[in-house]
């Protein structure tokens, strides 16, 4: 009987242990989470922290120095190449391990791992699409450059040293809350994390929903919605300036125009689901020192990107004898991304081509293992990707892969929720094996403008517009890609896959790409432009290229003042809207101002007042933003609705440019009413629609631009506390400073490469990935303002400057 | 009162001890131990475990709190959720050790009179 307390105290304490260190539904395990010793406490990092360290880090060759300054932002100083990649991925996993490996879950199709079965879809997507066979195919073409293979192996073997170290109170709190350990680091990894930035970059296409527009409206009505090219055009390269000698001649097949273009296709498949943000962005530009104040060139670069916390971007100084780099880095891969070293500057927007298209395959049954091509019957390569899903079973999922490119839907998978009975394969330049590594490496090093030429030739997707500056003067822009030639409308809908005659011919030449050098006019530019006049490239663009904020850029770099940073600064944070200034007066020239209510007078008189600019207090933008959005439904949500497309829509200077050219634009009128409604009648209804929804916000208090806009970064695993949300600043999706709810200027650079180079930049997050560290978000607030921090390129005898907070000293 | 003070001490100073070795639970093994190791009622045994853990607990994240300025503690008493309260999520944090190490240290106590017999003690007469 004596036993009887002890017993059942000894249950109730095993009990107590077992439940508190159980995990139960996405609640963490509390004992270990709470425990101060060990738990989510030990991420509480001390406002005060000393980072000043001596450390031992066995993978290095020689010793090396870590300046943190008060921005905490790293300047490594290492006595070889080799040595600087390793404490850079010592540094990335230091700051930002979760996040890098988050990423490569998220890009490898493994989310399952951490949240169980409903992410099955998500992952099949990704494993659909190829990413984990194109990322394997890239490390293997990574690694067959000795060069490449070198600063892989060391960046890698810096994160694990980190990993390998890391101990239990240590572990980053994400890990802690979703109940899960770090693996160690491959090269496979970085190369997943690059597949994750060209998806996020050159997966902009609208193949199926074109298809199904084409079907239900016709070709003819298709190619009035989606016109090649804008009335106004100002590309990247001006029309005069390129020579054009086409080296290879792509044609359409003779059948094109009955099986492709007038085809009447039965798809089910409305959208290839998982696509980019359309605004996915940028601007840059560089100016010759012919039009700055300095003498010298500036250059300026603000990619626009999902903007999430952490933070996309690591800043960091990277030193060594073969070079001295500054700028932003990617967590997750050796080198720097956008940035400047002691002879140039260079930078990224985003070419915005399409290079993803869709075959319909015919299989012999419904085995899969064989398929028409070329009047015979080939055998299917399958591929089975293993989807391990937490608390159940595994999925596997058999791909088949075509010469194409991996069927991505198919019966069992459609991407949505329709039930689909066709095959489609999809042919994207992302699953090609390339080294883009090798291009960063290449710009890092670059010394004048052939060593940029020759670094970019590695770039090859995604397709980007670099830009350069260098101190000895030159100026220069490539729209920089591996792009297919394609014929006119090749790849705009699902194509046969049944033979080889609408394949991608041919690659266009390097030497083809549009690029400028040292122009005349003093500077070069990019915003997602079209590169070149669309009716004059021998080869077929395609895709969605926003003009506005191009032509915004090139107008205030026309003028014939001298440029300081000071202008610089401003014109990143312009929040002009172009679009509104050709719009607006449509919109008052129709709307019957004479018979309204004293309530829809007033949001007239604001909308016709209203300075064009997207301030985060007026009220203007809203009100403009709302009426062109009724407006944008009203003309073509019957068209959609015919095609089955509800919130689809063509672009919006297509409907601009329709409405300022025609009076009696065709589309104005709704086909599903006997009646025909003009123009007219469409603008009044959207501005009686748009007042009401005005009233609504108006008495809400959210009609002022920035609350109805509500910027928000959010953290990568949505965790709303440890997101910013509500952030109330200037900016829209037209004007240069592209702010939009979940999407804006992820990091804004501007470089004068005087002789003592002067730099500034900020993005929208903090240098630490860590939720309970004061250096997670401390960016924001002022990058919100538009203000910017001087950018140190610390040289090693300022050891003793008071801007270095902590000094990390490396020994092997 | 004596043995109780120190039991609650002793505990709290050899679970902070474990907590650097071992996982969360070795607070369990730290109350284990002393409860055993000083004899006591069950009740005060107990509670002996259960306040030095508090405490310990309650310093230690008042501690880490004020050094962090509630960074941390804000956002996680939000994702928890506890309405923001820092001072609920302390306490919350304190309870859990503590219900863990109260009952090991009971547990210490029974094994130990299983060893050594009770004698009559001569207080509770």
């Amino acid at each position: 009987m004596k036993f009887v307390p002890l017993l059942v105290s000894i249950s109730l304490t095993v009990l107590l242990i077992v439940v508190f260190n159980t995990r139960f539904g996405l609640a963490p395990a509390f004992g270990q989470f709470l425990s101060p010793q060990h738990g989510f406490w030990q991420n509480a990092e001390a406002v005060d922290k000393d980072f000043n360290q001596d450390l031992r880090l066995p993978g290095l060759k020689d010793p090396a120095e870590i300046y943190l300054d008060d921005r905490l932002v790293p300047h490594v100083f290492a006595a070889n190449e080799i040595d600087a990649f390793y404490i850079q991925g010592y540094l990335h996993a230091r700051f930002r391990l979760w996040q890098m490996e988050f990423q490569t879950y998220a890009a490898g199709g493994r989310i399952s791992e951490l949240v169980g079965p409903r992410a099955t879809s998500y992952d099949r997507e990704k494993r659909r699409l190829g990413m984990v066979y194109s990322a394997e195919k890239t490390v293997a073409e990574m690694e067959k450059d000795p060069e490449t293979k070198a600063q892989l192996d060391a960046y890698t073997a810096g994160v694990n040293e980190y990993i390998n170290h890391l101990t239990e109170s240590e572990l980053p709190l994400e890990y802690k809350l979703l109940g899960y350990q770090p693996e160690l680091w491959t090269n496979l990894k970085t190369a997943l994390l690059m597949k994750y930035m060209s998806l996020d970059l050159s997966g902009a296409e609208d193949d199926f929903e074109f298809t199904k527009i084409r079907t239900a409206l016709g070709y003819a009505a298709f190619e009035k919605m989606f016109p090649l090219a804008p009335d106004s055009l100002d590309p990247i390269v001006p029309v005069d300036t390129i020579e054009r000698h086409p080296t290879i001649i792509v044609k359409a097949p003779a059948n094109s125009d009955s099986v492709y273009l007038q085809k009447k296709d039965t798809t089910t498949v409305s959208s290839s689901a998982g696509k980019p943000d359309k605004d996915n962005g940028s601007n840059n530009w560089a100016v010759s020192g012919i039009k700055t104040k300095s003498g010298s060139p500036i250059l300026c670069n603000d990619p626009h990107l999902g903007l999430h916390l952490p933070s996309l971007w690591y800043e960091m100084q990277i030193s060594c004898p073969s070079f001295n780099g500054y700028g932003v880095t990617l967590p997750g891969a050796p080198g720097i991304v956008i940035g400047f070293n002691d002879s140039c500057a260079y930078g990224l927007t985003n070419s915005m081509r399409d290079v993803r298209d869709y075959y319909e395959i015919r299989f012999r049954d419904d085995s899969r293992k064989e398929y028409m091509y070329n009047g015979q019957w080939v055998p299917t390569e399958f591929r089975y990707e293993h989807i391990l899903r937490k608390d159940t079973t595994e999925y596997i999922d058999t791909v088949a892969y075509t010469v194409f490119g991996p069927v991505m839907f198919d019966k069992s998978f459609s991407g949505n929720r329709n039930t689909n009975e066709k095959y489609y394969a999809v042919r994207w330049k992302g699953n090609d094996a390339s080294n883009e590594m090798r291009a960063f490496y290449g710009l890092l090093h670059a010394r004048n403008y052939e060593d940029y030429r020759h670094a970019i030739q590695w770039l090859h997707t995604p397709g980007q517009n670099v830009i350069f500056a260098c101190k000895n003067g030159d100026i220069a822009i490539t729209a920089q890609g591996e792009f297919p030639a394609k014929w006119r409308r090749q790849g705009d809908f699902i194509m046969p896959g049944t033979d080889s005659s609408y394949q991608w011919q041919a690659t266009i030449p390097q030497p083809e790409n549009p690029y400028m050098y040292n122009p005349e006019r003093g500077f070069v530019s990019s915003a997602n432009q079209y590169p070149v006049n669309p009716l004059t490239y021998p080869y077929y663009l395609g895709g969605e290229h926003l003009m506005e904020r191009g032509m915004t850029i090139n107008r205030y770099l026309s003028q014939p003042t001298e440029f300081g940073i000071e202008d610089m600064m401003k014109m990143q944070t312009d929040t002009y809207n172009p679009f509104a200034a050709s719009a607006r007066p449509l919109l008052l020239k129709y709307i019957d101002s004479a018979s309204l209510d004293d309530g829809a007078r007033k949001y007239y008189d604001l909308l016709r007042e209203w300075d064009l600019h997207y301030e985060a207090d007026g009220k203007g933008a809203s009100i403009f933003q709302i009426c062109w959005d009724s407006l944008r439904r009203i003309v073509w949500q019957d068209e959609m609705d015919k095609a089955g497309l509800p919130g689809f829509y063509p672009y919006n200077i297509t409907l601009l440019e329709g409405l300022l050219r025609d009076s009696a634009y065709e589309f104005a009128d709704n086909i599903e009413t006997p009646e025909k409604e003009s123009v007219k009648q469409d603008i009044n209804e959207a501005f009686k629609e748009a007042v009401k929804t005005c009233l609504t916000l108006d008495q809400e208090g959210n009609l002022t631009w920035g609350k109805l806009k509500s910027t928000r970064i959010e953290h990568l695993a949505r965790l709303v506390p440890f997101s910013r949300m509500d952030i109330d600043n200037s900016g829209g999706v037209y004007a240069i400073n592209s702010m939009k709810k979940d999407h804006g200027p992820s990091w804004r650079m501007i470089v004068q490469l005087t002789k003592n180079t002067e730099a500034y930049g900020i993005y929208p997050g903090g240098q630490s990935g860590n939720p309970g560290s004061p250096y997670y978000d401390n960016f924001i607030d002022n990058w919100a303002n538009g203000k910017y921090y001087p950018l140190w390129m610390m040289a090693k005898e300022e050891e003793g400057d008071k801007r270095v907070k902590a000094i990390i000293r490396l020994t092997q | 009162m004596a043995k109780y003070i120190l039991s609650i001490l002793v505990t709290a100073l050899l679970s902070f001890v474990s907590g650097l070795y071992l996982p969360w639970w070795g607070i369990a093994i730290a109350a284990f131990l002393v409860s055993a190791a000083i004899p006591q009622k069950p009740g005060f045994s107990f509670l002996s475990g259960f306040l030095g853990v508090f405490l310990l607990w309650e310093v230690l994240a008042w501690w880490i709190d004020n050094k962090n300025n509630g960074i941390l503690s804000q956002k996680i008493a939000v994702l928890i959720p506890l309405g923001g309260s820092t001072v609920l999520l302390i306490v919350i944090t304190s309870l859990v050790g503590a219900l863990v190490a109260g009952s090991a240290a009971l547990a210490g106590c029974y094994a130990r009179r299983l060893v050594y017999p009770q004698p009559v003690p001569e207080e509770a007469i």
